[in-house]
């Protein structure tokens, strides 16, 4: 019996170390590509170090984010980050488009995933077709949309412009007031089928014959899917739709390609990038990516401690 | 009664989804066909189809350069991944210790990262290294996306094998090594296939760091360089070139997503990995 005992005791500490062992090279990882980066750039916000001369910033505290000077005449003037027009106006726009961008994706989402629900014939070919625009790339998408988008030459001003909806050919992306339009249209039409895929997941966890039972009664379709369907998918939806905000809060590469310089698209990210690396202003370009980070960090640990993500604690001994 | 009239929705709806996914893919590679001025006007099939595009994307261009860094970094990066990853996830999800779940949380958060956050300090690492303008620096720069997403995946997966299979190595007194690798690698080649097919995708799309820490044609991946494309002047666009090289990049992407659906589909729906 003691001697069982002991086994484990010395078993189980064997085991403990084999864990530390087997993580070690995944935490040095991560330490090495995530956590140390992230530093230095919180580091680099505080500084005024410049792209040309990494090694020779100087501590200069918050003044990338705010500070102020009293002119002569007794006026002060604000700078930085905090009183910045055109940040602002990337924070405005990167959260319209979230929002926008999310909500029809969500709607548009469980739409799809509740047609492919439903029985008919060649369900597995229109699965594998709705990956299609999942799969391709972002940079890709920004293309094949840009041609079908084009001022002269593209498909869709062409049809409009047969059907009468439009009298001259608009410029799509280069406008300020289409070009939002033209990013939500490629967004949505990428990533819709990752949020149906989720939300078809938790579809097909309920069992048909609660339907069965439903149409018996004879409960209206409606009633039906407000009462039964919606709050059974919920979970699953909330999932892609966390998933799918906290992915646009980041957007780039599709602004980058499809939009190029246009205010009206510009998104923290695309803006952050450019003052890195293109501008040559790396300490401001630092403090907008920790503003970019903080944000979504809040929007994360606010969904962790809310307590959605089920990480699933049993583990078999 | 109704359900003829509903027969027939579904399958007009169902048109309409699959036009709407489709359609600009086939109009990329219908455009891609065509040279000249045919190039310029709308049609929905090519009429005199040319693999004009096609030739000079590979003869004039660097794109089977492109091709050929974006295949090696990919791999690359999905093989570093799938060994920290698995070996990691036997941990995660065998051994009881302290501190497993917020490890667990800690790991996906880093999913979360906006890349953005650590450009800078990535800028600097890569110099440091002296990786700038190489593989390396891609390479060390997407493992903050695949690993992730791979010990999530692996975990989530692992965990739901029984308990039985390593008791008996245990008392035979195996080490940990050999049951990873003996016991637990062969019954984990669907969780395996499923990830690696996610993280190459995914690694195989990147941009951002692929844009930045390359500065020539030979380290370029075909993102990079499909982005780059310009012609003569500034206004006018190769679109020819363009689309036809996006073609070339996406077939494979299609082909894959044609076979392996349903294990994208049951990797997506456990990681939740980025869209």
């Amino acid at each position: 019996m003691g001697d069982a005992f002991n086994r484990a005791v010395t078993l189980g500490a064997r085991r403990r170390r084999t864990a530390q062992l087997f993580l070690l090279p995944l935490i040095a990882a991560l330490l090495l590509v995530a956590a140390w980066p992230l530093a230095r750039t919180f580091y680099f916000s505080f500084t005024d170090t410049s792209l040309n001369d990494l090694a020779g910033g100087e501590w200069i505290g918050f003044k990338n984010y705010l500070y102020w000077r009293e002119l002569s005449s007794g006026r002060v003037v604000y700078r930085g980050l905090l009183v910045d027009e055109a940040w602002w106006n990337a924070v405005w726009n990167t959260f319209r488009l979230t929002f926008l961008a999310v909500s029809i994706e969500a709607f548009l989402g469980l739409l799809v995933a509740m047609l492919l629900n439903a029985e008919f014939r060649g369900r597995a070919i229109v699965r594998a077709a709705i990956l299609i625009p999942w799969a391709i790339p972002t940079i890709v998408s920004a293309r094949l949309w840009g041609w079908m988008l084009h001022d002269q030459f593209g498909i869709l001003n062409e049809i409009l412009l047969l059907a009468g909806l439009i009298d001259m050919p608009i410029a799509w992306t280069a406008r300020p007031d289409t070009a939002m339009l033209a990013v939500l249209i490629v967004e949505v039409w990428k990533t819709t089928p990752f949020v149906a895929l989720l939300c078809l997941a938790g579809l097909q966890m309920i069992p048909r014959d609660i339907y069965e039972a439903a149409r018996v009664d004879g409960v209206s379709r409606l009633r039906v899917f407000l009462g039964i369907t919606l709050p059974l998918v919920r979970p699953a939806l909330m999932v892609a739709i966390i998933f799918r905000a906290l992915d646009t809060l980041r957007i780039f590469d599709l602004i980058y390609v499809l939009t190029p310089n246009s205010e009206a698209t510009k998104t923290m990210s695309v803006i952050a990038r450019e003052n890195l690396i293109e501008f040559d202003r790396f300490a401001y370009g630092s403090a907008q990516s920790v503003l970019l980070f903080l944000l979504i960090a809040i929007a994360t640990l606010l969904y962790i401690w809310l307590g959605r993500v089920d990480v699933g604690d049993e583990v078999p001994r | 009664m109704t359900s003829r009239i509903e027969t027939i929705g579904i399958y007009f709806l169902v048109a309409v989804v699959v036009l709407f996914a489709v359609f600009p893919f086939y109009y990329a590679v219908v455009t891609s066909f065509k040279t000249g001025t045919a190039l310029f006007e709308v049609t929905f099939w090519p009429e005199n189809p040319s693999l004009n595009n096609y030739r000079e994307v590979f003869q004039t261009s660097s794109f089977p350069r492109n091709i050929f860094n974006s295949v090696l970094v990919a791999t690359v990066t999905v093989g570093l991944s799938l060994l920290l990853g698995f070996l990691a996830s036997f941990a995660l999800a065998r051994i009881p210790f302290r501190g497993r779940k917020t490890l667990l949380l800690s790991i996906l958060s880093v999913s979360m990262f906006p890349q953005i956050a650590i450009l800078a300090g990535l800028f600097e690492l890569v110099l440091a290294l002296d990786l700038y303008n190489g593989y390396g620096a891609m390479i060390l720069s997407y493992l903050i996306f695949t690993l992730p997403f791979t010990v999530w995946v692996l975990t989530t997966f692992m965990r739901d094998l029984p308990v039985e299979i390593e008791e008996a190595a245990i008392v035979d007194g195996a080490s940990a090594l050999i049951i990873v690798f003996r016991i637990f690698l062969p019954m984990m080649w669907p969780a395996i296939v499923t990830t690696t097919l996610l993280a190459f995708i995914a690694a195989w799309n990147e941009f951002l760091f692929a844009l930045t820490f390359s500065a020539s044609d030979a380290t370029r991946t075909v993102p990079v360089a499909i982005s780059l494309f310009s012609g003569s002047t500034a206004f006018e666009s190769p679109w020819g070139l363009i689309l036809a090289a996006s073609v070339i990049v996406t077939f494979p992407l299609v082909v894959l997503v044609l076979i392996f659906q349903r294990k994208i589909v049951s990797g997506l729906t456990a990681g939740g990995v980025k869209g």
